[in-house]
């Protein structure tokens, strides 16, 4: 399992912008990293996120080697109704992680 | 107005530092490094925290035990604890660190093998447990048989070391707060361990961490577990009384 | 007795072996044709765009980066895609962001990874099609007693 620390607000008031910020536990590999025989240690980075607002994506990003490890984003969103808001984070297999939190907003 | 106060230090010390004038590693970092420290959002530490905190509650070994089958919930059970440690332990007849105490207990209680040094688990637990006295005064165990650890570990401090013939205290006492190269040199206050190294981009232990500093001055490290670590952390966590804990802290 | 010059340059050289070993870096060009690339040949504005990170940075492995675009974040009227470019990494390019007008404000933050002292450029691409851009020099400084 994926560690992660998701910061999402429970409750804001319409149209507040609220911050939100993720934590990944990840090594992000880059794969130009030597190892002592001289090969290197192939690459293993989280290669994308992405936000979801009541299903609708809100946000992508696009990581590349040159994010730091244990990979940290804050962002911004515009709360102007309950729903969920979700945070998906794709790896180098493929798999996507997802991270969900309901907001009220009223 | 930092960066003169760090000037000023450097050329008033002329021997360890005095009690009033010890300060963590903590107020040599930039700001940026500092936030991401005292922002438990963004200080990854935490991580190591939630996987503590889940590894606390699994079981392990013939036991079928979790440490919370002892000790309960960690924030109250553990409060204070790693503020006391290195402490002695009656039975090994040894004093033992936060890592061998985890140890201790698999071996003694869980039925389970020890975790190897630096094992992301066993840093996650120790990181856990070390977050419980955070804010807390550094308080040694008052076992009388750890002054024979302090003693020795403030010589093994004292020693010079490794092809550049340099002792711990040449650079922590005699030169911190001055720089190596463009890096501010502490005092050497381990009171946030385990740390998330920038450098490591991964949590580690004090005795990576030392380990760091003996390949530094051209000396063969101890191997991981030896009992001259432990010494030295006696030493310096008795050196740093009353310094509040920071686990888990974040060190360029 | 003080801490020779000598010694500190030669508890410095932990780091070298690194140095040695290092993929073939990014340049100024490889920088300039992933900017081209993104910006498809049409010209780009300086401002509307900041970014922030600090000067001078402890540890290369982790430099905070904020990068804001003045924008009101509306359907009209936004920001489609930041791109942000490094001229030393082993890779030109560091991070993009594709936001919707839904986040009402543009402004990003992460921690990125800087092998060495160099230019970094960001790029925001706005819904109108004008491309606005910032870039700044940072100044990595090595920490000390690096594991060999």
């Amino acid at each position: 399992m994926t560690d992660a620390l998701v910061n999402i607000p429970e409750t804001a008031t319409p149209g507040e912008i609220i911050e939100i910020k993720l934590l990944i536990s990840h090594p992000m590999e880059t794969g130009f990293r030597p190892r002592s025989d001289g090969s290197l240690v192939p690459r293993d980075i989280i290669t994308s996120v992405r936000c979801l607002y009541g299903g609708e994506t809100v946000l992508e990003v696009d990581l590349n080697p040159a994010i730091s490890a244990n990979p940290f984003l804050v962002f911004h969103l515009r709360a102007d109704r309950s729903d969920e808001i979700a945070l998906e984070w794709t790896d180098w297999g493929g798999v996507v992680h997802r991270e969900a939190r309901q907001i009220t907003v009223a | 107005m930092k960066r003169g106060g760090v000037a000023a230090l450097a050329v008033l010390l002329t021997g360890p530092a005095q009690a009033d004038e010890r300060r963590s590693g903590f107020d040599y970092m930039g700001p940026e490094t500092q936030l991401m420290q005292t922002d438990d959002m963004a200080n990854p530490g935490m991580l190591a925290v939630q996987a503590g905190m889940r590894l606390w509650q699994e079981t392990a070994g013939d036991a079928e035990r979790s440490c919370e089958s002892c000790h309960g919930d960690a924030e109250k059970s553990m409060r204070g604890v790693a503020a006391r440690y290195p402490a002695y332990d009656a039975t090994a007849q040894s004093a033992v660190d936060v890592a061998g105490r985890v140890n201790l207990c698999r071996t003694r209680h869980q039925g389970a093998e020890p975790l190897p040094q630096e094992d992301a688990d066993l840093l996650a637990l120790v990181s856990l447990i070390g977050l419980q006295s955070r804010g807390l005064p550094v308080m040694p165990d008052p076992d009388p048989q750890m002054s024979q650890w302090r003693s020795r570990g403030a010589d093994l401090f004292d020693r010079r070391m490794g092809q550049l013939n340099l002792s711990c205290a040449q650079c922590h006492d005699d030169n911190a707060g001055g720089h190596l190269g463009s890096a501010p040199i502490p005092q050497a206050h381990p009171t946030g361990y385990p740390i998330y190294r920038l450098e490591w981009q991964e949590m580690g232990s004090l005795q990576r961490r030392l380990r760091g500093c003996l390949s530094g001055v051209r000396s063969d490290p101890w191997p991981y577990g030896s009992d001259a670590y432990v010494a030295i952390e006696a030493y310096l966590m008795q050196r740093a009384a009353g310094m509040p804990m920071e686990t888990p802290a974040v060190r360029p | 007795m003080t801490l020779t010059r000598r010694a500190a340059i030669a508890i410095g050289l932990g780091a070298p072996l690194v140095l040695l070993t290092r993929p073939a870096l990014a340049s100024p060009e490889t920088m300039n044709a992933a900017i081209a690339e993104f910006t498809d040949g049409r010209s780009v504005q300086e401002g509307r765009i900041t970014l922030d990170i600090p000067v001078l940075v402890e540890n290369g492995n982790s430099v905070p980066m904020t990068v804001e675009v003045d924008s009101p974040m509306t359907p009209e009227d936004h920001v489609t895609e930041i791109a942000v470019f490094n001229e030393r990494n082993p890779l030109p390019d560091v991070v993009r962001f594709r936001p919707s007008p839904a986040l009402g404000l543009a402004r990003f933050q992460t921690r990125i990874r800087l092998g060495d002292t160099q230019k970094i450029t960001a790029i925001a691409r706005l819904s109108d099609g004008t491309l606005w851009s910032a870039a700044m020099t940072v100044i990595v400084t090595a920490p000390a007693c690096i594991e060999s």
